[in-house]
């Protein structure tokens, strides 16, 4: 993964970059409504780096994308995934206490056929988006890593 | 104060798990105090489990549901059945509980100077927490794929800690692939064998499937499954390979941290056996399948020990005889279990030696793979030919290895002596033969600990070990610790048995209590 790759892969990453992005972050933020959630999504994000790195070469993307705060981003979503089970510990741990709240994600749920109301279910959508922070910023982490690793080999080969 | 006893079983889990995250975090501000911060989270958990085991000791089991207050659902047709993550906690989860929070407890006191100079301490104390979080999950939890997802977390974690930087000679990563591929195996076939329970009965709960258990020829595979998987995760004979290169190249508290793991596969397999199959199974045979692994791990254990020359791998082969007792004792409990007269008699017995050995093996198995840390940590070996006259300048370190080796050899007034006294008595009841066995084992395990004892600690001071000083203060503590614990334990095995062992044990016999707790309020 040394250098970059030609002009045609670098142009396509660069439109398709940003869609991947967005999709993943509609499939965590849509978890508790359709196929996916905060692992699927996170994934997802993390592929749209991978791709980078294949494009543009593992020295350019570190520049850009720190592992350190990926790590920190893993650890965050990890606390805020322990912490939100507190909110219910009134009744139990894990109880979902924000739903039907009225609050943020707290509408209550219609019985039914619906379109889908993105703002209900509680701590499950608050939960999903701690999960998927985690998994884009530690697959995000084994990624760079991979392929910092992957250089250190090429370039051992080469001398 | 109320409020924490009532959920304390979900604080001992979400507490260990949040610190691990903390930890790294933590560590950004202020590397050098992350390890006194994990001590004292491992503190508040020992605390919180003393305050469990109180509470079940005198009230009964404790039911936790997460995520709502009913565990079951009904429906329509007024048929209720259990739905949630349910944590089941009778005396014997908290028997094993309460070892792992000792255990993990001192393994981080050690660690504050043991691993003082190693990098990346962070991710050590993050994957100790977690695997210690994934052998609370184990032992406390009444939900079986629940119980698979702490397994893997045990797994992963005890690799990578495996691996941990270790400097001398030895091999990390080839036992840490070795355990990788063992638990991973172990790991998809008890996720297989859930299966078919899932398959069969419709319920993940472990009290439901104990209910409903017909004993059919699937059920008779999982148990094949459970049974072998569960054995090799704990070590014992014709599976133990693992064993050795594992415990020998971890650094030496996550050795015994491990010891607690494969002591938490253990109580799956009696769990599994005890509660869910109990007597709708063949006791005879099962129970003879026992008692062979148990007399082969012991006997093929303690020879292959006699003859290393590595101090940590010696000890890890002795771990692997140790379970042979434990397997031995519980067996011949499970042999007599459809037998009322014979299971009165000596089968409780049997297995209040080898529930009680459980916990006396982690204590003096603990302290002494803590010693053969406080050795490597100074003098920089694991080989017992290059060592010697230690006792000259390590006088505590001493004092804690005469203290284990008596307790692990069965010299009375330590605690080992008395758990396999029970046993030896009890197993001879049983069969003659097998006590017999049982007890030249013990002594081929004071003839190896008196040769690290010997070429170790005696002889005239060696020329490159003059300025060697005895270990720091924190390793001390933790091996102090478990040295009292241990000569507690011996002077007062009656009021240990009495009030810890023997509702442990009862909580495994009386399966129709395990159910009723889950199912009865419905």
């Amino acid at each position: 993964m040394i250098g970059e790759m030609s002009r045609i892969v670098r142009t396509m990453t660069n439109i398709i970059f940003g869609f991947i992005v967005v999709f993943g972050f509609y499939v965590i933020a849509h978890g508790h409504l359709s196929p996916g959630g905060g692992f699927q999504g996170g994934a997802i994000v993390a592929s749209a780096f991978a791709l980078l790195l294949v494009t543009y070469g593992t020295e350019v993307i570190q520049q850009y994308i720190a592992k350190d705060l990926l790590s920190v981003i893993e650890s965050t979503g990890l606390i805020l995934f322990g912490s939100f089970g507190f909110l219910g510990i009134s009744a139990t741990y894990f109880y979902n206490i924000v739903a039907n709240s009225g609050g943020l994600f707290g509408s209550p749920t219609v019985i039914g056929v619906n379109p889908g109301d993105l703002n209900t279910s509680g701590t499950i959508a608050l939960m999903n988006i701690a999960v998927g922070l985690e998994v884009l910023a530690a697959l995000g982490v084994i990624v760079l890593t991979m392929s910092a690793a992957a250089e250190i080999i090429q370039n051992k080969e080469k001398s | 104060m109320n409020g924490i006893l009532m959920h304390a079983p979900a604080l001992v889990i979400a507490l260990p798990l949040l610190a691990a995250f903390v930890t790294p975090i933590l560590g950004r501000f202020n590397y050098k105090k992350i390890s006194w911060f994990v001590s004292a989270v491992f503190g508040v958990t020992l605390l919180l489990t003393l305050l469990m085991a109180g509470q079940i000791l005198t009230n009964g089991t404790i039911v936790y549901v997460f995520g709502g207050g009913e565990a079951g659902l009904a429906l329509p047709s007024g048929y209720t059945f259990p739905i949630r993550i349910i944590f089941q906690i009778d005396a014997m989860g908290i028997f094993m509980a309460l070892i792992t929070a000792v255990i993990s407890f001192l393994a981080a006191v050690y660690s504050i100077s043991y691993m003082e100079d190693y990098s990346g301490v962070d991710k050590y104390y993050t994957l100790l927490l977690l695997l210690a979080t994934s052998m609370f999950g184990m032992e406390l939890t009444g939900d079986i794929f629940n119980f698979f997802v702490f397994f893997e977390i045990s797994s992963i974690s005890s690799v990578a800690l495996i691996s941990f930087r270790s400097t001398f000679n030895g091999e990390p990563a080839e036992a840490a692939i070795k355990y990788m591929v063992i638990s991973s195996i172990s790991a998809l076939m008890v996720l297989f064998a859930i299966g078919l329970f899932y398959g069969q009965y419709g319920t993940l709960n472990m009290a439901a499937i104990a209910s409903f258990m017909q004993f059919t020829k699937l059920d008779k595979m999982a148990l094949i499954l459970f049974l072998t998987m569960l054995a090799m995760k704990s070590g014992a004979v014709p599976m133990h390979m693992w064993t050795p290169d594992a415990y020998s190249e971890a650094p030496s508290a996550i050795t015994v941290v491990l010891v607690a793991t494969s002591q938490a596969s253990l109580y799956a397999l009696f769990r599994i056996i005890f509660s869910l199959y109990n007597v709708t199974l063949n006791t005879v045979t099962v129970g003879w399948i026992l008692i062979i692994l148990g007399v082969l791990s012991m006997f093929i254990g303690v020879t292959m020990a006699v003859i290393q020359k590595d101090i940590k791998r010696l000890m890890a082969y002795h771990s692997i005889s140790q379970t042979g007792y434990m397997l031995l004792g519980v067996g011949v409990g499970l042999a007599v279990l459809a037998n009322p007269a014979a299971l009165a008699s000596y089968g409780i017995k049997a297995m209040e030696g080898g529930i009680f050995h459980i916990i006396n093996n982690a204590l003096y198995k603990g302290l002494l793979f803590l010693t053969a840390g406080a050795l490597f940590y100074r003098t920089g070996t694991r080989d017992l030919n290059k060592m010697g006259g230690l006792a000259h300048n390590m006088s505590y370190t001493t004092l804690f290895y005469i203290i284990g080796a008596a307790a692990i050899a069965g010299i009375p007034p330590f605690n080992g002596f008395a758990s396999k006294l029970i046993i030896y008595e009890s197993v001879y009841q049983f069969n003659p033969l097998l006590a017999i066995i049982a007890m030249l084992v013990s002594i081929l395990t004071l003839a190896s600990f008196v040769k690290i004892f010997h070429s170790a600690f005696l002889g005239p001071q060696l020329e490159q070990y003059k300025s060697v000083q005895e270990v720091p203060k924190s390793m001390v503590f933790a091996m102090a610790v478990l040295s009292i614990i241990i000569i507690f334990f011996g002077l007062f095995p009656n009021l240990i048995v009495k009030y810890i062992v023997h509702p442990a044990v009862m909580a495994l016999i009386n399966q129709s209590h395990y159910t009723s707790t889950i199912l009865g309020g419905m």
